[in-house]
């Protein structure tokens, strides 16, 4: 898929050329390190602090990057690599200006847990703080919202701080972590020696349970009359699907996974309840809201989810599974703590589990809900739907594609409809709600699995909020099938301003918009319009049969809602359900 | 219940790991009425002395928020424990020849010195726990004090514990 092809090695080979001993600068040390780590492609954009690192590039063809045409579409793509692979994703963008656009992806990825190594120039050591040309403070800035931070002062730090990143990135809870390299030390050389050991004292993620916790949870099940299990995103960052599918199939216990969970659980299994929270399932909301038994694996209680904190699972007797002890006891009161990493827990756990006898009233229960309310909507044969237009999508690919989405409501539709069976499929940012995440992760997510399809649900703002990676798409033929769920409008501010602020609609309207089918055409990508349910077959068979990237745009009903919805300072269980 | 904590935190001895520390305090809403960084007994590591309040739910996220830093050894609830608390503050106090017996008489019930005299006035040394450097501070306030510095506390937990 790169402009540049490899030459044909062993990787044996390759990695004996890149571990050579030699003095080479802080830019090759650099390069000849992520390839170590094993970073099979880098999104980037360059500039003046780091030009020795792009020379370093030049010609170097074990080197795969991709030029972005905007820092932020580098580190979504970089984040949709992740969340997609399971790897690490690598960005780099130059000082100042460069690294401040990276700001929005790096907490973007830090809310959601994906492991980033981003790399950033800086002025060279001798102008730091003195506001030089492109300075800033880079480190200082992404403090907040970075798992940890570098900036590397002296040339010879530099193989022994990339691999400590990568080890931070993607252990424990996972996350991203910046280095921030001066220019004078991309430039100076050193003696290369590959750092392979790890000895950070600080630094001891904690993945093997409490055996004690482990036997009360068990007791607890065989005691519970109304068990139910929120799932999260934890489930899928640990490989632990498997074993929830043991646990679920061994307890008999009902499962509601939440936005970021969705593809930890087959959807189509009886015991599956949907999402959870505030666009969630009654089934889920309600299934929480009744139990005796929450088993919280690998999810966080963001405020999404439980809706107000006080009146939350008011009867249940809660437990939480997480890697990261600060999670538990955050924001729920947790009875039976269990800190490790999901997939060790649920290896241990399987074994001492049984059914959960006593709860078969409470099965029923949760089946009867899952038949009276599924997701409803009020279709129409005059305009498109948005919900049909993602079940068009659903039923065309049976579920097996992989899904990025932007933020609003088209991204709530997407999580309703489209029915994962797969972990590492829904690429969606949740904790942060970046629009703007949307189509570059699906780049990202396409560059991790060149073989799969890819499809990058937006609305029609959010897609023009990175729209320029269109380029990218087309530069290296990347074959993303886009879709613009066009509304016209803002729609989940629009949705808010309707329900909660009196038809008081402020500053929503997108008129003005471009012809997206035309955008896509300035870029040389194919462009499509569909604006009835003929056309939306036609044009989604078309854009499936085109091998390479395809934009179609779906012109939609502008006042449609998300639904249900539980509005903000209310339990979950108090549901708008709309309506169909 | 929202009390006082005295919490010790073993930090590497790194760049910018004060605002690491700091900043988390400040975005999570902890509160932080006094905070002393220093060497530690080994070397390489620093020791902060952290004084927050907050209720046991609190405290229990600072130590864990803290722990989640890559640069954070170790994080010890002083105050959990028997611990001996000092801190140290210089009071500059407006002392006229005239004022000066009845104020040295105040030092020496304190078990402070004057460490600098002035034509008008007197710097004043205490070291103490709070209770007592504030109980300082309120006898010579009526003198006048002109200029005030304390050091914030610094403390250990007592015997091998």
């Amino acid at each position: 898929m790169s402009a540049q092809t490899p030459e044909v090695r062993s990787t044996e080979q390759l990695r004996e050329k890149w571990l050579k001993p030699e003095v080479i600068t802080g830019s090759e040390i650099l390069l000849r390190s992520l390839l170590l780590e094993g970073v099979e492609c880098v999104f980037g954009y360059p500039g003046g602090a780091v030009l020795y690192i792009y020379d370093a590039m030049y010609g170097f063809k074990d080197f795969n990057h991709v030029l972005t045409r905007h820092e932020q579409g580098a580190i979504h793509a970089a984040d949709g690599y992740a969340r997609a692979s399971g790897k690490v994703g690598v960005c780099i963008a130059t000082s100042g200006p460069g690294a401040t656009n990276l700001v929005t992806g790096i907490a973007t990825a830090y809310m959601d847990s994906v492991p980033l190594v981003v790399i950033t120039g800086n002025v060279a050591t001798t102008l730091i703080g003195t506001d030089a040309f492109q300075e800033a403070d880079i480190t200082g800035i992404t403090m907040p919202i970075t798992k940890h931070s570098y900036l590397v002062r002296d040339v010879k730090d530099l193989p022994r701080v990339i691999h400590e990143a990568f080890h931070i990135a993607s252990t424990g809870r996972k996350g991203p972590v910046l280095i921030d390299i001066p220019k004078d030390v991309s430039a100076a050389t050193t003696l290369f020696q590959p750092e392979e050991r790890i000895q950070l004292r600080g630094y001891n993620p904690r993945t093997v349970p409490n055996k004690l916790q482990l036997d009360k949870l068990a007791r607890a099940i065989e005691e519970a009359e109304r068990p139910m299990i929120l799932a999260g995103g934890g489930v899928i960052y640990s490989g632990a699907h498997e074993g929830l599918y043991e646990f679920v199939n061994k307890t008999g216990i009902p499962i509601t996974t939440t936005l970021l969970g969705l593809g930890a659980f087959p959807t189509g299994n009886d015991l599956w309840t949907g999402m959870p929270g505030m666009h969630g399932t009654y089934t889920s909301n309600h299934g929480i809201q009744q139990s005796d038994l929450l088993i919280n694996i690998g999810a966080r209680f963001d405020d999404r989810v439980t809706g107000k904190l006080d009146g939350f699972a008011p009867h249940a007797k809660i437990v939480h599974i997480d890697i990261d002890p600060a999670e538990i006891g955050k924001n729920v009161p947790t009875d039976i703590p269990i800190v490790g990493d999901v997939k060790t827990v649920l290896e241990m756990l399987n074994p001492i589990v049984s059914y959960a006898a006593k709860a078969d009233a409470w099965r029923d229960q949760i089946r009867k809900w899952k038949a009276e309310y599924p997701f409803r909507y009020v279709d129409s044969d005059t305009v498109l739907k948005p919900q049909w237009v993602i079940e068009m999508l659903n039923d065309t690919t049976k579920g097996e594609a992989i899904v990025t989405t932007d933020v609003g409501q088209h991204q709530m539709w997407a999580a309703q409809y489209y029915k994962f069976n797969q972990p590492r499929s829904w690429i969606t940012s949740g904790g942060l709600g970046t629009m703007g995440f949307g189509f570059p992760s699906a780049i990202g997510a396409q560059m991790a699995h060149p073989d799969r399809l890819v499809i990058s649900i937006n609305g029609d703002g959010g897609m023009q909020m990175c729209s320029q990676e269109l380029a990218i798409c087309a530069i290296n033929n990347i074959p993303v099938k886009i879709v613009v769920i066009n509304n016209q409008v803002l729609g989940m501010v629009r949705q808010w301003q309707e329900l909660i602020y009196d038809n008081r609609y402020s500053h929503i309207d997108l008129a003005g918009s471009p012809d997206f089918v035309k955008l896509a055409e300035a870029y040389g990508v194919k462009g499509l319009r569909a604006t009835t349910k003929e056309e939306a077959q036609r044009a989604w068979a078309e854009a499936m049969e085109t091998p390479g990237p395809v934009l179609v745009e779906f012109v939609v009903e502008k006042g449609e809602n998300v639904y249900p919805m539980v509005t903000q300072g209310s339990t979950i269980d108090q549901m708008l359900m709309g309506d169909a | 219940m929202s009390t006082k904590h005295t919490i010790a935190v073993l930090v590497n001895d790194q760049p910018g790991v004060l605002q690491r520390v700091s900043g988390l305090f400040g975005r999570r809403g902890f509160n932080i009425e006094s905070i002393t960084v220093g060497q530690s007994e080994e070397i390489g590591l620093s020791r902060m002395v952290i004084v927050t309040t907050g209720d046991e739910t609190t405290l229990e996220q600072v130590e864990k928020q803290l722990y989640k830093l890559i640069d954070v050894i170790k994080v010890i609830n002083l105050s959990s424990k028997p611990m001996v608390a000092r801190e140290l503050a210089l009071i500059k106090v407006k002392a006229e020849p005239s004022a000066r017996p009845e104020i040295m008489g105040v030092v020496e019930t304190f078990r402070a010195s004057v460490v600098d005299i002035g034509t008008t006035n007197l710097m004043v040394q205490v070291v103490g726990d709070t209770v007592k450097i504030d109980a300082m501070i309120e006898l010579l306030k009526p003198y006048g004090i002109q200029e005030l510095s304390r050091t914030g506390v610094t403390a250990m937990i007592r015997g091998n514990a």
